[in-house]
């Protein structure tokens, strides 16, 4: 039984998710260095599928990297790359090598990446990937083709609590519940209130389904500003971004802020832990995570 | 014959109103009235991650989401209860065969129905 499923379904604990770096030159020892990082603190880490529509190491080799090193992957899919046959082969790919978590993702666009002149494929969208990982732990292939024994996959998927339309957002997060995701991470949000919402929708119409709302560790206001104005989704109020960029030491303020929505979010209904990302390897994961009141895993 | 004609007719007339492409399975009765084959990721489920602040597409910055409008026509227009209750059904991956065909016709022989032998939904279990 995977980690993630073992301490979702079957305890009560704080759940840390984190993504894994892309990977592209280096090999291993890239690979030990990174999972060195992680491995006190979260339970699984996302294997990226070619994050931001630029082309990586694959989603699968990456996982199995990880897995080798000690960490336990949470492979993402994205539909922007891979038709329906190239995401059930993915997902066989990863239930071989005893890879359980997958999640499932429309992905950003190919115009949000380096190759804009790229095919875009979507031969199925998030929710339809999401129901055949579900189709598949039941023994069977999309067309019906037997495996046996069938994978035992604790599938996922992501959502995002401040993009409009916003009261659809719930609705969409049940859907994916149907489907067959037991639990949401979510996109990064800095409107607190948003968030509040979104959780407490989604609470009252899928009880069973558990969310990991998205924090990320910023130096200063410049990826802050980076985010508002190109990542299509995110959104980052004046006032908020005024706070830290007009602060003295702008990577203190904007440490404390990282903080503040942290908290928030772990006393929201149906929130059962934090997923963790930092631009450029921010060196503050440690003292977050400390003042998280957590403590290294052994 | 009129296999040959009727997605003549249907293009002509579907394609000025909702900017038809002729999936052939047609699911507007329970899209609001807006193509979900008109959103550049194709998705029939619901809107993708990326709407911007505005409302609009993330591919395509000066058009409105699909899925915005989708669901805004949902609550407000004054369509039939079993249209609006169909909303947030999952909907199948698209059948490629039927690219061009008429979905008049695919939905009088029930052709768009069919879905791959493994196919099956949770909905309205959970």
């Amino acid at each position: 039984m995977s980690l993630m499923r073992e301490k979702l379904e079957n305890s009560n604990d704080t759940v840390f998710t984190a993504e894994f770096p892309s990977l592209d030159g280096g090999g291993m020892a890239k690979v030990e260095k990174n999972a060195a990082r992680l491995a006190p603190w979260f339970v699984g880490v996302n294997a990226t599928d070619n994050p931001a529509a630029h082309a990586h190491a694959s989603n699968t080799a990456s996982a199995i990297a990880m897995k080798m090193h000690g960490i336990e992957p949470i492979m993402q899919i994205v539909c922007r790359d891979k038709n329906r046959l190239a995401i059930q082969a993915d997902m066989m790919g990863a239930a071989l090598h005893g890879i359980e978590n997958i999640s499932l993702l429309t992905g950003d666009d190919v115009t949000a990446g380096d190759e804009p002149e790229s095919r875009r494929v979507f031969d199925l969208d998030s929710t339809q990937a999401i129901n055949i990982a579900r189709i598949m732990t039941t023994g069977q292939y999309l067309s019906g083709r037997k495996i046996n024994p069938a994978p035992d996959f604790y599938i996922s998927a992501v959502e995002n609590p401040a993009a409009p339309p916003f009261d659809y957002r719930i609705e969409r997060a049940l859907k994916k519940y149907r489907a067959g995701a037991k639990y949401l991470q979510l996109q990064i949000c800095y409107h607190p209130d948003r968030l509040e919402k979104f959780c407490a929708g989604v609470a009252k119409i899928a009880p069973d389904l558990k969310l990991i709302p998205t924090i990320v560790l910023v130096k200063s206001a410049k990826p802050m500003s980076f985010m508002n104005e190109k990542v299509p989704g995110i959104d980052i109020p004046q006032e908020t971004l005024n706070r830290v960029s007009a602060a003295a030491d702008q990577a203190e303020e904007a440490y404390k802020l990282t903080v503040e929505l942290a908290k928030h979010a772990m006393t929201l209904p149906a929130v059962r832990g934090l997923h963790v990302t930092d631009f450029r390897h921010d060196d503050s994961l440690d003292r977050f995570m400390y003042d998280l009141g957590q403590k290294p895993r052994n | 014959m009129l296999k040959k004609l009727l997605p003549f007719v249907e293009h002509a007339i579907k394609k000025p109103v909702w900017d038809c492409r002729m999936c052939g399975q047609c699911v507007l009765h329970s899209t609001g009235m807006t193509c979900p084959m008109t959103c550049p990721k194709t998705l029939r489920n619901g809107p993708c991650g990326g709407v911007r602040e505005n409302g609009n597409c993330e591919v395509i910055p000066d058009m409105q989401c699909v899925w915005l409008k989708a669901y805004d026509r949902k609550v407000f227009l004054p369509l039939p209860t079993v249209w609006k209750e169909h909303f947030n059904e999952l909907r199948p991956p698209v059948d490629m065969r039927l690219q061009g065909s008429s979905s008049w016709i695919n939905l009088v022989t029930k052709r768009d129905q069919q879905t791959p032998a493994g196919w099956s939904t949770n909905d309205g279990e959970h």
